[in-house]
């Protein structure tokens, strides 16, 4: 941690809360995968470590390094954009597989 | 002491991150189906960027930013080829 | 064919292979060879350019949705920790729609998926209804008109 000696107090206080607030969540979010009995239940799980998990850890990226002003904090603000733009489609892509799969082998799930 | 703060914080953190990693390895390993396992394995491939990422904050190596995202945009790949594997069969028609 | 059929495109290319790469004279050269070629070969998949009419409203739908992902993590992160789990009851809810936009439905199918506790499953476009699941599954009509009316409201305005 060589690199944090002259950084503010509140900063790093702010940065740890929002890491932490982060790792929460998704570690909940895992949980979640481990402890829900059905398979549509656990597609919520892990929405919850892509939505306000990543955004608790890149937000205390981007304070982190906009104080400490070692680099501008463009690698956080793609990845924000990549996760929130493909996680909702890589799990929409699952259930629909899931629906389909479980609708051929006879399985009752309502139709639109 | 905001260093100590910090780098104790981000420790918890990739502590956090590390057991949320496992327990996505144990519903991979489980199932009981393929999508079970196919949302583990697309958690595990967030936990692990995210992972990356406080690796990157406590060390303030740029590298680790450019790893997360190769494995955020490759975890979208594959796991958009795997859903559409469960839905045909194959991948490319 | 056009030089840049998508100037927008190949505006944020370029911005972002600057981003990524640093800003000098050869960076700048070869991501404006890069952008542009990849807009025009976009041309040829030839996608239907978003039309927003109301474009200022769209601040108020991101603002509304962070909002709606902050409190449906926490109220789903309390689902999950308690205790029993059999007392939660979760199933699909059938929404008939308004939207006939495909891509005010995008969007909407990307607002619903990530925010914990509600899932797109499928959008039937004959009778143009969509089949949610929902986590905590009280009441069917509340699930309705949020849907409805916090966003799908929103969507048809600006879109329209």
């Amino acid at each position: 941690m060589t690199h944090a000696g002259d950084l503010p107090v509140w900063a790093a206080i702010a940065t740890s809360c929002l890491v932490l607030l982060g790792a929460g969540l998704t570690l909940v979010g895992a949980l979640g995968l481990l402890r829900l009995k059905t398979f549509y239940e656990r597609v919520h799980a892990p929405t919850l470590g892509a939505t306000w998990g990543a955004g608790g850890i890149l937000l205390g990226s981007i304070l982190l390094f906009t104080v400490l002003q070692s680099r501008p904090v463009l690698h956080e603000a793609l990845i924000a954009v990549f996760v929130t733009v493909t996680t909702p489609v890589t799990l929409m892509l699952l259930t629909r597989a899931a629906v389909y799969r479980d609708r051929s082998e006879g399985k009752d799930i309502p139709r639109p | 002491m905001s260093a100590s703060i910090l780098s104790w914080s981000l420790l918890t953190a990739q502590i956090l991150l590390g057991i949320a990693m496992i327990i996505a390895c144990i519903r991979m390993i489980r199932g009981p189906r393929a999508q079970d396992r196919i949302v583990a394995l697309d958690a595990l491939y967030v936990n692990g960027m995210l992972l990356l990422l406080v690796f990157g904050m406590s060390t303030a190596v740029t590298h680790y930013f450019e790893a997360a995202l190769v494995i955020s945009v490759l975890g979208f790949v594959s796991t958009a080829a795997l859903a559409k594997f469960l839905m045909r069969g194959e991948v490319i028609e | 064919m056009k030089l840049l059929p998508y100037p927008l495109l190949t505006a944020s290319l370029l911005a972002m292979w600057l981003l990524l790469n640093g800003l000098s004279m050869g960076q700048f050269v070869l991501g404006t060879v890069i952008a542009i070629a990849v807009g025009s070969v976009t041309a040829a998949l030839q996608p239907a350019k978003p039309r927003f009419k109301r474009w200022y409203l769209l601040p108020k739908l991101v603002a509304i949705v962070l909002a709606d992902i902050w409190r449906s993590n926490i109220a789903v992160a309390r689902l999950i920790l308690r205790k029993d789990q059999s007392r939660r009851v979760s199933g699909f809810v059938v929404v008939p729609l308004e939207l006939r936009d495909p891509l005010g439905l995008a969007i909407l199918a990307c607002i619903v998926t990530s925010t914990p506790g509600t899932a797109w499953v499928e959008h039937d476009s004959t009778s143009n209804k969509l089949l949610l699941h929902v986590f905590d599954l009280v009441d069917e009509q509340h699930w309705i008109d949020l849907i409805k009316q916090r966003y799908e409201h929103l969507l048809l305005e600006i879109l329209a």
